[in-house]
Formats: C-alpha cells, structure tokens, sequence
C-alpha cells in the first residue's frame, strides 16, 4: 500500500520506545516478582515460588493440604460485573449525547467537548466527596426536602450499590463519550436521510445505520471504560462503604497492609492475562465478522 | 584590622547563610508539618527547608525500600521505625546524645520501638478507639463490647476503620488476645467477633467518620483522638471520645533519619530541635496531636491543653500496635478479606 | 418546517440532563469552597478563609502548577506518538506486528495503577543506580505519557477507522509531499479524534495519585498527592477552593478560545 513495512516500523516506534520501555520492561520485573519469596516487611527475597498463584485458588490448612477458596474469584467476579455495568449504563448515557453533540454547528462542538471535560479537571477524590454531600444524609438534597417537611434521610443514598454505580458511571462517562463523538463526528447525515426513506421508522433507521457507524467509537470507549473500571475502588469504598472488596483495593491490599506483593503481582498478572485473552478472542470473532478489530 | 575582618567574614556568612547551610528535605503527611516552626528552623539554623507528603506508612516504607528517595527527614509510626530499623533503612542519629533528649517525658524514653534511642526523635502520638454520639446513643460507651457486640438500637450506625491495623488490634485488647500471635484459633476468635459486627456496620471507612457522625449517618465509629476532637469542635455536636476499659490502640509518629539521606546533619539538627518543649508546642497547636515532651503543655493553646480527648484516663491501657511475624499478618490478611469478600 | 434529518426527540432534553448531572457535583463542590467550616462536609456559615489561607501559604499551588505542567508536557508527548501509531495501525493494519503493537499501546489501561507505581518505581531507580538516570519532574513526565498513550489513541483509532483516504490520496497527488499532505489534509480531518484524545490525556494525567506518589521525590509533590496526603489529618475546603480556582481558569480559558474560534458571521 502507501508506505513500506520499514516506515510502517517508524510510525509505531515512539510508542514502542516509550511504553516499551518504561512500560513493558517494569512489568516484566512485576512478573519476576509474582514468582519469588514475600519479604516479610514488604518487597520480595530472591527465590523461586509459586506460592502467590497457588494462594488465588486454594488455602492452605493447617496441616498445610489444599483446599478450595473461593474468596479471591468472588472478588474478581464482582469487580468485572461492576465494570460490566458500568461500561453499558456509560454507553447508554453517552450515545444520545455524543449524537447530539456531533449534530451541532461545527464551532459548537469542540465547546462542548470542553464543557464534558472541565468537570473532570478536578481530583477524582474530590469529586467523589462532592456527591458524598449530595447523596447523604442532611446532604444538599435531604436537607432542601426537609424543608418541604421530609423527615432527615428522606433521601439517603449513601452506602448503597445505587450510589456505586452514580461514582463510576460519573468517573468514566467522558471516556465514552469522547470517542464515540470523534467516530459520529465523520458521518454523513446524508445516510440518515436515505435510511429513512429505506426503513419505517427512525429507531429502526439508528439501529441499521448510527450505531454500525458508531462502532469504532463505541469498542473504543467501552475499552476506555470497562477495562480501567475494572481496578477502580475509591467509588465502591467511599460511596459503597466498602463493605465488600474490590479487585483494586485487593491488589492495594497486598502492596500496602498486607505486605504480600508476590500475591499483589500474581492476582495483578492474571488479570491481565484475563483482560489480555477477552480482547485477543473479541479481535478474532470481529475479524470473522468484519467488524472493526478491538486492537489485538 | 583581623576584627574587622572577622566581622566582616560574619557578615558575610550570615548572608548566605541559606545557601552555606543548605537544605532539608521532609517527607510528611499533609497539615501535619507546622509552617511557623519550619520558618522558625530555618530563621534560627538558616537551612533551607522543603516538605513533600505522602499518604501512608506503606507508602513510605516501599519508597525508602526502593532507595534513593532523596529525602532526610520522615515521620513512620512505631510499628514501621521497628520495620525500618530491621531493614537497615534508619541511620543512627546518636538522638540519645542530643541536647534536648532530656526534655523528654521519662514515658517516651527509649520506647520499645527505639531501645536504645539510635534513630528517632519523638514526634506526635495519639490513640485510636471510638467516637460516638452521645445524644444519640442515650449513654457513656465505657466497654469496647458495645462496640464489637452492639445493641439492635445503632444496627446500621456503626463505623469501622477501612484497614485492619488498628481495628484488629481493638478486638484483640477486647478479646484479651496479645498482638501479631500466630494462633489459628485467635485468629478464628477474632474473625467471629468481626462477622457478628458486620450487620451492625454502616461502612468500612477511615476517611469521613466526622461527617458521619455530624449528620447522623453513624452513631459510632472508629476514630483517632485529635480527630475526633477537632469534631467536636468544628461541628459543635454532641461527639465524644471514648476510652473504654479494656483499653486503647495508640501510634506514635517519629521523625526519622534514612540511610543516604544528603542532608544527614541537617536533619539531625532537626530531631534536636523539635525535642524542644517551645518547637514541638507549635507543631502541636498546628496537627492538634500530643507530643513527648515535658514541658511543652506551657506553650500549647488552652482548649488543646485541656482537651479531654488527649488526656487518657490513668486506669485506660494504652496498647501500641508492633511489627508482626509474615505468619501473623497472614492471618490478619485472610480475616480481613474473608470478611470483605 | 420539515425536521432537520436525523433528528431525534428528546435528544436535547436528554443531553441538558447529562449536563446536569456532569456538573451539580461541580456546584455543591464551589458551593463548599466557602464553608467556613474546616470539616469539609459540614456546613458553617460563607467565607473565604480558604481561599486566603491559598495564596498565602505555598504547597497546594505549587503542586497544582506541577500537575498542570506534568499534564500538559505528557498530554503532548502522548498525543503525537498516538497520532503516529494509530496512522500506521489502522492503514496498514496487516502489515506484521501491529497487533503486537495494538497490544502493547492498550496495555498500561490493562495494569491495576498500584502495579504500575511499584514497578515503574523499581525501574527507576534501577536506571539510577545503573546508569545514573534520575529526570526528577522528568520522570513523572515519563510515567505519565505512558498511561496517557492509550487514552490518546483510543479516540484518534476511532476516528481514522473507515476515514475517507480518498481526499489525502488526491492531496498526495497534488502537493506530492507526505507532510504536506498529512499537515494539510489528513490532520484537519483527524482533528475531532485528537482533541477528544488530547483532553481525555489531560485529564487522566491531572488526576493520577497512586503511580505519581511513588515515583516523585523531593519538590515534586502533584495535586492529587496533596490532596490525599490530607486524608489522615482530614482534607478541608482548601481543596474545594484550590479546584474552584482550576475550574474558574478553565472556564475563562474556554470562554476566550469559543469567542476567538467563532467564525465571523457574514
């Protein structure tokens, strides 16, 4: 085609010289990690173990046979429903949105990215904190019903899987909302057009048409959304209470209080290599069906 | 003629004297470093004084295990200076030598964690146990059982801390375990008394017990003293600190030295310095904390002075949480994740 | 009148909403930047102790100028290597190792934040001990741009992907200069893909707390270190006033830009 395998190696090698090495290259140390000794007081002692694989599925009793433990799957099976979750409510959120968006005059636009933007220039703990005020007690919006003559906790969400959800959908919507934007953005409202004399209605028109147009946005976006949400735990802790673990503050767990960091990497590795396989068969099954290659 | 020139050379050296006697760099918590006793130190001694923070002990110890932090002066608690020094990451300061040792109280002289006073200079303490409501409550919390094994009236209210440390160690002064054993069965002990509590429990959170118990969301909750009081004061609702009868968990921050910190005398110069009762009054007016030494109640505001909160009852032991085996923190881990999973 | 093609109802409404809920957290958050209250949740009457108690001691400002120059130098950094490898991966998409390099641009999204922080800790000082290589803020700048390249690039794929190459096929003919044609033909068109990239960067840099704390060292305290290091003493409406003023500069900036960007009207 246009350019030479060579100058092909050229367009991606700042990415490989950068994420490779200060990416890549740490992981593998990460890796070595997960094999070796726990140092009593955090870090690790030289040696081979696979112990920290091991502890992910069983425990060892105390005549130190095996036995099965669940606890480690239930966590991870949680955090990937709740990540689930929330890239599909993000996307629901966003779609009409980013549709609208890329609808308006071309100056309007880009002031609207902005406008999605901003809010998120603040700190993410601060932002949480700002819905803990709305969302409680005698919060801002308890306390406008009791003066309508609601009693206190009237309206209380805090602590609740409601309030989960409101922090991460609010944490990720601009990671879907975004991309799909910068994908509808290009499309040809012509095609809608000649849709709507094809099919009967306009849902039908944006099932056949706004949203196969939509795809590359939206497989970029639930990545952006679904994979970091995967670790993600200040909402779960402070807007949840943290009354059931997270994958994130699990691996947090074991770097910090529990000082087992072969454990925090081994449960880290795996999840990458869980993420890692669930792309590498999505990009097969979409290149069976022509659609647009998740990346891998 | 050799006066005048001395005189001059002072002159001159008093000039630049914040270049001469270079820098100090502190790693802290954030407000947890009093900004008139940094320029206080760095009027008096001319050193150069630059603060970085960081959010926990953990954080701190994978740094300094890391190496090449460039720091000279941070502020681990007692159980991690015991880390610390184990791992060869503390410098011997001789803090024992230092002028102002003396002005600690006897009590605080080579603690457990510092037998021999090599490293560390005495900082800011404090306990951990419950803060509760007491309008709400309708009575005195005096037993850490009303706490662990609640009445049906807080179902729902009660707040617990978000990490085990101090939290397994109030169960294990209530249980009458010893901390940091390595015995399954206390470990199963303990772990009962956490699911018994758990339908009590309204959040596993350390960050926002003061709101909570402001608006009501909980009626008791883990807390720390200095915080707690500055509950009490900023909300002016009915908050109290509780010291139970089986006791409490404290911690004790100290300033400490790492090895290959550039600025070593520099910060030894800063350990002597806050073990002076006039210094360490305005860090405790500043961080609202207790500190070691004698004297300095003299120079602390009245309302901290008087504050019930740091004043623990003569008959109320203080435990200090230690360093525990990888064996015992294994155990502590596995409760801890059983009960969150 | 006719309905404008492609028009839905309610997507207005909708999207209000979306706003609406985008930005009441950013209110109640103003709103309490004047809580005279020093518990940050508790409302005590209006004041600006906080915003005083800002300007006349340092630490939180000069960790907010920190993050911003750490954001913007890593958000352009990470922009321009995504524009390059999303050109070659989504055009040349067969040519041998780019679903290695798919893989290896989406992996710092894949790796929990604490992983990240600790190796990447491990690593540098590594290269210190070693070879003696320690940027200070520059190794933060580092860290940054390799968790923002995928953010950059997700967008910027999106939008290449079934892009017309038609036109720059006939700019290439016309200038016969691959710069030329990219410079004045293709980025134009990317543009929307980039700038969604660039911000989604911007803010993901801004915000980072875990990786940022342990490999910064002395004088290179961030915002978000800040505010979570204020977590053990109680974080105050300081906060609140420190991203009022953030959110205040970046509204005035977007203001300026939409008046200056507004095509003149004929």
């Amino acid at each position: 085609m246009l350019r030479s395998t060579t100058s092909n190696w050229f367009g991606v090698a700042p990415a490989w010289l950068v994420i490779g090495i200060f990416g890549l290259l740490p992981m593998f140390i990460m890796l070595a990690i997960s094999f070796m000794v726990q140092d009593p007081y955090g870090g690790v002692e030289w040696g081979f173990s696979t112990e920290a694989y091991v502890q992910f599925l069983f425990e060892r009793d105390l005549d130190d046979s095996l036995i099965l433990n669940t606890i480690y799957v239930n966590i991870v099976a949680r955090s990937i429903g709740l990540a689930a979750m929330t890239t599909i409510l993000c996307l629901i959120i966003g779609l009409p949105v980013a549709y609208f968006i890329a609808r308006q005059p071309e100056d309007k636009r880009n002031l609207y990215m902005l406008l999605i933007t901003i809010p998120f220039w603040t700190n993410l703990l601060i932002r949480t904190y700002a819905w803990i005020l709305i969302l409680t007690r005698n919060g801002v919006v308890d306390a406008r019903l009791q003066w309508f003559g609601f009693e206190p906790g009237t309206f209380d969400l805090l602590y609740t899987n409601t309030a989960i959800f409101i922090g991460l959908v609010y944490s990720y919507l601009p990671f879907m909302v975004l991309p799909l934007y910068a994908s509808l953005e290009k499309m040809d409202f012509r095609l809608i057009e000649a849709a709507s004399d094809l099919y009967a209605s306009k849902w039908q028109a944006a099932r056949h048409v706004i949203i196969p147009l939509a795809r590359p946005g939206i497989v970029a976006g639930s990545l952006l959304v679904f994979i970091p949400s995967i670790g993600a735990f200040i909402a779960p802790e402070l807007l949840g209470g943290g009354k059931r673990m997270m994958l994130g503050s699990l691996i947090y767990f074991q770097f910090a209080t529990a000082r087992n960091w072969p454990f925090g990497a081994a449960v880290s590795i795996l999840l990458m290599a869980f993420v890692m396989i669930a792309l590498l068969v999505y990009a097969r099954a979409a290149k069976g069906q022509g659609l647009p290659a998740g990346g891998h | 003629m050799k006066k005048l020139l001395i005189a001059l050379a002072a002159t001159t050296a008093m000039a630049t004297a914040a270049q001469a006697e270079g820098e100090l760099n502190i790693y802290n918590w954030v407000e947890y470093t009093s900004p008139e006793m940094i320029a206080k130190f760095e009027k008096e001694t001319g050193i150069k004084v630059t603060i970085d923070t960081y959010d926990t002990n953990e954080t701190l110890l994978a740094k300094l295990k890391a190496g090449g932090t460039g720091y000279d002066v941070v502020m681990p608690s007692q159980h991690f200076v015991e880390i610390m020094v184990k791992e060869g990451l503390l410098q011997d300061t001789g803090v024992g030598q230092m002028a102002n040792y003396k002005n600690l109280d006897p009590r605080w002289q080579k603690p457990s964690w510092d037998p021999e006073a090599k490293y560390c200079a005495p900082w800011q303490w404090g306990t951990a146990s419950v803060a509760y409501r007491k309008d709400l409550y309708g009575k005195e919390l005096t037993s850490l059982k009303e706490f662990f094994e609640p009445d049906e009236a807080v179902k729902g209210k009660v707040q617990v801390f978000k990490s085990p440390d101090e939290v397994y160690n109030m169960a294990n002064i209530y249980l009458g375990k010893p901390f940091c054993s390595e015995d399954a069965e206390d470990a199963k002990a303990v772990q009962a008394l956490f699911e018994g509590q758990k339908p009590f429990v309204v959040t596993y959170n350390s960050e926002n017990q003061n709101d909570n118990l402001a608006n009501g969301t909980s009626i008791m909750a883990n807390n720390w003293n200095g915080f707690s009081m500055r509950a009490r004061m900023d909300s002016k609702t009915d908050i109290h600190y509780a010291y139970p009868k089986e006791g409490v968990v404290g911690w004790f921050d100290s300033a400490c030295v790492p090895v290959g910190a550039k600025n070593a005398e520099n910060a030894k110069k800063f350990l002597d310095f806050i073990m002076k009762p006039e210094n360490i009054a305005l860090q405790s007016n500043y961080a609202r904390y207790s500190n070691a030494i004698a004297g300095s109640e003299a120079f602390m505001d009245k309302d901290l002075a008087e504050a019930d909160e740091l004043k623990v009852p003569e008959s109320v032991p203080v435990k200090f949480g230690q360093a525990c085996s990888p064996a015992a923190q294994k155990l502590i881990d596995r409760v801890w994740t059983k009960l969150l999973q | 009148m006719r309905q404008p093609v492609g028009h839905y109802p309610g997507l207005r409404l909708w999207t209000a909403l979306f706003f609406f809920f985008l930005y009441a957290p950013m209110v109640v958050l103003v709103a309490y930047s004047f809580n005279v209250n020093k518990l940050a949740m508790i409302w005590g009457g209006f004041s600006t102790r906080w915003y005083v108690k800002l300007f006349t001691t340092g630490g939180i400002g000069e960790a907010a100028m920190n993050s911003l120059l750490v954001a913007v130098i890593a958000t352009c950094f990470a922009v321009a290597i995504a524009i390059a490898a999303a050109l070659v991966l989504v055009r040349e998409a067969g040519f041998r190792g780019a679903g290695l390099s798919n893989a290896l641009i989406s992996m710092p999204l894949i790796v929990p934040e604490i992983v990240t922080a600790v190796a990447t800790l491990m690593f540098f000082v590594m290269l210190k001990n070693w070879i003696g290589f320690d940027l200070g803020l520059g190794n933060i700048i580092i860290a940054h741009c390799v968790f923002c390249i995928p953010f950059a690039f997700m967008p910027i794929r999106a939008r290449l992907q079934d892009m017309d190459l038609a036109l720059e096929q006939a700019a290439r003919d016309l200038y016969a200069d691959a710069w030329k044609a990219f410079r004045f033909v293709t980025l134009p068109l990317l543009m929307p893909g980039v700038v969604a990239g660039a911000m989604l960067a911007f803010v993901i840099s801004l915000d980072d707390f875990i990786i940022t704390q342990m490999i910064s060292g002395p004088g290179t305290t961030t915002l978000p270190v800040y505010i979570y290091s204020m977590i053990r003493n109680g974080i105050t409406p300081e906060v609140n006033a420190a991203s009022t003023i953030l959110i205040a500069v970046s509204t005035a900036l977007v203001t300026v830009y939409w008046y200056v960007s507004r095509p003149k009207k004929t």
